[in-house]
């Protein structure tokens, strides 16, 4: 009975959500799963993954770990329900002042050391800024991970140091992770199942 | 006091038609609106100084109330107007007109009632030109601060929503650019205070001195009306500033740049 339960347990569960005309979506993922999402351009995969995270107003439900959104003020979901934007933004000059005063322990697997906190943003590579926001989004130390394109401007050595990094960071903590990638390669490498978004909806498919 | 004639008049009205004929000599383009702008200034000022001379006839709270409730309404036009993008729906209105009327309304009655203790406390003589200068005051502060934010936040709102995305509250997100908003609206008065007598002789001592006052006594207004104006403006700001980032949030501190209109040509 227990184990029944516990099967049916997801970390993220989204039940017919709607988000600017779009929709009803539905999907769920367990802990410690990593489920790849693809879709064509314009197919909504930002919009979907905004509307997850409660940036734009939408229909629908999410729940996390079977606890409604509504239950949670608004920041405290979004640092569970952490969105990795296709592209990060910076706001201070200096890289270390967008960080806690805890120390960082995903700069060294992502190829930085502690010299990096004092870098200038001004100076940062695309490839640099997207591993560095990804460093970021970790120290709220999230229960699910929305990750969009968060390799697209990365080299090969730095796509498989990240998919490590996140497989690490899903293993450790269970935390649920929804990959969207272009490249079908890294889906099928990365995911547990994989997903494809159409304007009115979700279905699984395998590769 | 020296009264002008209208010949006195004529004379300085002759200065500005001669301007506005070497301004179309040059083609600079300005001639129709300064003739404009000049015929406004006399029909607009002789208007309201012929209700201005009623209203100091009749002494009557009814008749007050009317024509702040009328300056107060022209304020708040003109804060919306100044806006590149304001809030869709009544909002656009009503938020400045509110925040000038808490402050400049509420600093009006205290100075009337406590500091300069006029019998009844609203004699127009002294109600009207103080409520001016403070709306006049606090009006071009909550235009340049509102004006500040919402075009700050239209650009930054990649750099906003990273900082929501990141766990922040919508107060914590907006924070700098309402600062920065804030500072925009109080720098007039702030910098008028620092320069009064020095760089420039301000406008109300100016009159007073001119209407036969000894420049001490008109100092001394000048002191009074400038902390009043700047105290006015503050408060004002910070309550349209205040509502104004509210706004651009819902309550789950999502930015709704949906609630402002488009960019204004």
């Amino acid at each position: 009975m227990v184990e029944l339960e516990e099967a049916h347990m997801s970390a993220l569960n989204v039940i017919d959500l709607r988000t600017h005309g779009r929709g009803p979506y539905s999907l769920s993922i367990a802990p410690g799963e990593c489920v790849s999402l693809r879709g064509d351009s314009g197919s909504g995969k930002s919009l979907l993954l905004r509307a997850i995270t409660d940036l734009d107003p939408h229909d629908g439900q999410v729940l996390l770990d079977d606890i409604s959104r509504t239950q949670f003020t608004a920041p405290q979901w979004r640092k569970q329900v952490a969105l990795l934007p296709a592209e990060s933004q910076w706001w201070q000059d200096e890289v270390g002042a967008h960080f806690s005063a805890e120390a960082c322990p995903w700069l060294e697997p992502l190829g930085f050391g502690a010299e990096t906190m004092h870098w200038q943003v001004s100076r940062l590579s695309s490839g640099e800024k997207q591993r560095l926001a990804l460093a970021r989004i970790l120290m709220n130390k999230p229960r699910i991970l929305l990750l969009d394109e968060p390799t697209a401007s990365l080299d090969n050595d730095n796509v498989l140091a990240v998919e490590k990094l996140i497989e690490k960071y899903r293993c450790d903590t269970a935390a649920a992770v929804l990959w969207v990638s272009h490249d079908a390669q890294q889906a099928a490498r990365v995911g547990d199942r994989h997903l494809q978004l159409t304007t009115d909806g979700i279905r699984e498919y395998t590769p | 006091m020296i009264t002008l004639s209208t010949v006195d008049l004529s004379l300085a009205a002759g200065l500005v038609l001669a301007m506005a004929a070497l301004s179309w000599r040059m083609q600079l383009g300005l001639s129709g609106q300064l003739l404009i702008a000049g015929t406004r200034t006399v029909v607009q000022l002789l208007l309201i100084g012929l209700v201005l001379k009623a209203l100091f006839a009749n002494v009557d709270l009814l008749w007050v109330t009317g024509i702040s409730l009328v300056m107060l309404l022209a304020a708040g036009r003109e804060v919306m107007a100044r806006q590149q993008r304001r809030f869709t729906g009544w909002w656009g209105f009503g938020m400045g007109t509110g925040a000038m009327f808490i402050s400049s309304f509420a600093i009006t009655v205290l100075a009337l009632t406590t500091m300069v203790a006029t019998d009844p406390w609203y004699d127009p003589q002294y109600a009207v030109p103080l409520l001016g200068m403070l709306l006049g005051n606090t009006m071009s502060g909550i235009a340049l601060a509102l004006d500040r934010l919402t075009t700050t936040a239209w650009q930054q709102r990649a750099i906003i929503e990273q900082r929501l995305m990141l766990g922040a509250t919508r107060l914590d997100a907006i924070a700098e650019i309402r600062r920065e908003a804030m500072r925009s609206g109080m720098m007039p008065i702030i910098n008028s205070m620092a320069a009064a007598g020095l760089v420039s002789l301000p406008g109300m001592m100016t009159g007073q001195i001119l209407a036969g006052s000894p420049p001490l006594e008109a100092v001394k207004y000048q002191i009074l009306i400038m902390f009043l104006i700047s105290a006015g403006t503050g408060f004002g700001v910070t309550a349209a500033l205040w509502l104004a980032s509210k706004r651009l949030f819902d309550d789950r501190h999502r930015l709704r740049l949906d609630k402002l209109t488009g960019p204004r040509n």
